[in-house]
């Protein structure tokens, strides 16, 4: 008669089929067609960073499950590792050295994710913190992106990802447009001086096809009910919001919003990675809040920092404040008076 | 969403209003919202446990041996908030024991036992109220007398929900024939086949309140049931449909959609202008009040892993064995439950008995259940929770054990809907945590109580004994005059008295914690009174 107290017999006993590790892959189909533009513009280098930043991710996963003795199957592929590793790869230089990727990868996931305690307890988005790590210790290695315009597909991108000396990099790595636009306003030039080398500059890289893409992806998310609209929503509206506020005050010295949302990781970010539903905040208002700071620090970043790209910093920002706007934006209880 | 006979009340208006989240479950019940009823065989043995119901146990008022007609008083209750219950068929009680109820950890519980003797004879039914005079303390007596309970949710006795209703003078009774859960048809049954009784009985329902609103709410896939509703002389009541979304048919989310006004917490229907019976309550009660019939039958849904999913009109009492080897089982390896999948009671002995809240009895074939992963904070629950909560949070609370935070996150405005687990990508069992932080607290409280009674008694016993002389004993200036605090000259225990006591209350704090819920038996609670 008696059960033992672990069984589990409370009701419901029907449940809908949604899986942590369905989720996921719905989140790695729709980075596909990002993916896929990603390669066309940039090269076969996008693709090897992506393999190298998942099976490093894979691997360190494992790894800390069995040094943590925990089941393999039901954590290894949740696709929770996989999901960090893509994104990881896809913020990585095309042309970086594999040792970066692998180091990001490797730190992601034992020291953000299971030092931390696992799936579902990092404070920070593993990928990004990873990405922050290589941005901070080797800036250099960091701006190994195509020049633009280049043959992308002809240029011996093996040889920079798996250089024997360290020579090759440089030979074909140069600004992207975000670098270049935001070097040259630094450089008290002017908007007007820099708009048709940044032209010239969008055409080829293609960040904003690249965008366009992760924003369809971002859009298939949503509509699959994957995400929800407050982030993407709160974090397009705060780049927008502060660059146009910036760009109305001094068209010369501030881009428009346009080239904040068409270049660099905007919509990547916006859709696929502050979305990150363990380390951004859960209620719907927080998460609203969430998006519009992300979205306004990565314009600051991106105009006053010296970093290639604000969205992995505006991220990590906003994840050490996600339990607090959490706290303080709880919706009201049925049939309580009272906000908490 | 859609409102016949709308009047532009003082509290209903023609329109709608949502409720916070909820989820849209498949229905599984196409099939038998378009099919007739049957009667279920008579078992041989009727089984009726004293405590079926919100409240005190009923007390039983007869004895092994008996021999009873259907429709005769068994146990009577025994006290406001109880209970009567009667024989469902003819035939002599064999057993007053201990045996399994409708209970998730499968406890036992006092039970009547009737074995029938296969002539089904009846009793003479009580006379019929002449609705015309009868005033409401009548049709409160009348319908306390037939023993009738909520039949859709926790089992409260309807006289006590009506006797509040009219001393706080509410206006509205809703009817409820929202069947939110999968499966169910039952409800959706009874009212195609006997819409003229319920809303007979939403009249009587009426005029035992002095309510001048009456509101029957369906949902809006129960087409046949709304035309054999509409085709009744409703006399000013409403009928109303909500959108099939789960947990409509919940008793806060169906008054948020009617009124737009919400049970306060902690708070009853009738804080919020309202008295709701379900559907299939109306019609029992019209059959108490027209007909003098006691409620010793019901209707309910077998469905799921059986052979011949099925309405079936089944006495109180019988055991679900029963019912399923009537429908026939057709796989082997199932869950059986009592109610719905959202919120039934899985069944660890299927010999229990059916009572006056059973509108469900499922066969779910066993699943592969996936184990349960941490928390991705994904949201979904709080999507769905109809009370919005953050279930996310109160699940991290729960487990920590963290009975403060708990609190601070209302857990218990939870209705249990299950809503939040149902979608749960993690698979976590969350109302399972939920129930147990419940059932901590409650046992918690319990202990404070009984400690802060003890606490005044024990001062009350020194303020006695100063009194009686103590001057010379120095105990005086000891003692806080508090008179007003303490309860009344009670039998003053002695140390031996008041050790056993905390003795007990510790070990039935104890007994709690080991079974999750509170034992349903009359052993509890004797201290306090």
């Amino acid at each position: 008669m008696q059960r033992d107290a672990e069984t589990v017999i409370s009701s419901p006993h029907i449940h809908s089929g949604a899986s942590v590790g369905g989720v996921m892959r719905r989140v790695l189909m729709a980075l596909l067609p990002g993916v896929i533009v990603s390669v066309w513009f940039l090269g076969p280098g996008v693709l090897l960073q992506i393999a190298i930043a998942t099976l490093a991710a894979l691997a360190a996963e494992a790894a800390m499950l069995s040094v943590r003795g925990l089941a393999m199957r039901p954590f290894l592929f949740d696709g929770t590792a996989a999901v960090a590793g893509v994104l990881l790869g896809l913020a990585m230089p095309p042309l970086a050295p594999w040792w970066l990727g692998t180091l990001a990868a490797v730190f992601a996931m034992v020291v953000v994710k299971h030092a931390y305690g696992g799936v579902g307890h990092n404070l920070f988005n593993p990928a990004m913190a990873g990405y922050a790590l290589l941005l901070v210790c080797f800036p250099f290695a960091m701006k190994a992106w195509p020049v633009p315009g280049a043959a992308v597909w002809t240029a011996d991108v093996l040889g920079a990802v798996f250089p024997v000396d360290g020579s090759r990099v440089d030979a074909v790595s140069g600004a992207t447009a975000l670098s270049f636009v935001r070097d040259g306003l630094q450089g008290m030039k002017m908007l007007s001086e820099l708009r048709p080398a940044e032209a010239a500059g969008l055409a080829a890289g293609g960040a904003a096809w690249v965008n366009a893409a992760f924003l369809g992806g971002g859009l298939v998310l949503l509509a699959a009910g994957v995400i929800r609209w407050q982030i993407p929503a709160g974090f397009l509206a705060g780049l927008i919001a502060v660059s146009l506020l910036l760009h109305l005050g001094d068209a010369q010295r501030h881009a428009s919003p346009l080239f904040h949302l068409m270049n660099g990781a905007t919509m990547l970010g916006a859709f696929f990675i502050a979305t990150d539903p363990v380390s951004s905040p859960v209620t719907p208002r927080g998460r609203l809040v969430f998006g519009l700071l992300a979205g306004a620090v990565v314009v600051l970043i991106r105009r006053f920092g010296q970093y290639p790209d604000g969205v992995a910093f505006a991220v990590l920002l906003m994840n050490a404040a996600a339990p607090l706007i959490d706290r303080y934006t709880r919706p009201r209880v049925y049939g309580e008076r009272d906000g908490r | 969403m859609e409102v016949a006979h709308a009047r532009g009340g003082e509290r209903v208006s023609a329109v709608l209003r949502g409720f916070h989240g909820g989820v849209r479950v498949p229905r599984s019940k196409e099939a038998l919202q378009g099919a007739g009823s049957r009667s279920a065989a008579l078992p041989p043995l009727l089984i009726y446990p004293l405590q079926a119901h919100v409240g005190t146990p009923a007390r039983p008022v007869v004895d092994v041996g008996r021999k009873v007609c259907r429709g005769e008083l068994l146990a009577v209750p025994s006290s406001y908030v109880s209970q009567a219950i009667h024989a469902g068929t003819s035939g002599i009680i064999v057993e007053i024991a201990e045996r399994a109820v409708i209970h998730p950890g499968g406890i036992t519980d006092t039970c009547i036992v009737l074995q029938a003797d296969g002539e089904d004879r009846r009793l003479e039914p009580a006379p019929p109220l002449d609705l015309g005079r009868a005033t409401p303390e009548a049709l409160l007596a009348r319908i306390a007398e037939a023993g009738i309970v909520g039949m859709g949710g926790a089992g409260f006795p309807s006289h006590v929900k009506l006797c509040e209703g009219l001393s706080n003078a509410v206006r509205l009774l809703i009817i409820n024939a929202v069947e939110c859960e999968p499966y169910i048809a039952c409800d959706d049954c009874m009212i195609r086949e006997r819409a003229a009784d319920v809303v007979l009985g939403a009249r009587i329902l009426m005029q035992a309140l002095a309510a001048s609103q009456c509101v029957i709410a369906l949902e809006d896939d129960m087409q046949l049931a709304w035309d054999a509703l509409s085709s009744c002389d409703l006399a000013g009541a409403q009928i109303v449909r909500v959108p099939a979304i789960y947990p409509a048919g919940g008793e806060k989310q169906l008054i948020r959609m009617i009124t737009g006004a919400e049970v306060p917490a902690h708070g009853l229907p009738i804080d919020a202008g309202v008295v709701m019976h379900n559907a299939a309550t109306a019609a029992a009660v019209a059959d108490a009040v027209v007909r003098g019939l006691p409620m010793t039958e019901r209707l309910l849904t077998v469905a799921g892993a059986v052979r011949t999913p099925a309405n079936l009109r089944v006495r109180i009492g019988t055991p679900i064995a029963h019912l399923l080897d009537g429908c026939g089982r057709s796989a082997a390896d199932a869950r059986v439950i009592a109610g719905g999948p959202m919120m039934g009671t899985r069944l660890i002995d299927e010999s229990v008995p059916v009572v006056k809240t059973t509108n469900c009895v499922l066969r779910l074939p066993a699943g592969s259940e996936q184990p349960a992963v941490p928390c991705i904070r994904c949201g979904d629950c709080v999507e769905v929770c109809p009370a919005q909560l953050q279930p996310q949070a109160l699940y991290e609370v729960a487990r920590a054990g963290d009975w403060d935070g708990v609190r601070e996150l209302h857990l218990f405005d939870c209705i249990e809907c299950g809503a939040c687990a149902y979608v749960c990508p993690s698979r976590l069992p969350l109302v399972h945590y939920y129930r147990h932080a419940k059932s901590e607290i409650e046992a918690l409280e319990l202990e404070q109580r009984r400690a802060a009674e003890l606490r005044s008694r024990y001062d009350a016993r020194l303020r006695r004994l100063a009194q009686a002389g103590g001057a010379a004993a120095g105990l005086e200036g000891q003692v806080e005059p508090d008179a007003g605090e303490g309860p009344a000259p009670a039998p003053a225990p002695d140390r031996a008295t008041m050790q056993a006591e905390i003795a007990a209350a510790i070990a039935r704090a104890k007994a709690r914690r080991a079974a999750y819920t509170p034992p349903a038996a009359g052993g509890d609670g004797d201290g306090t009174r």
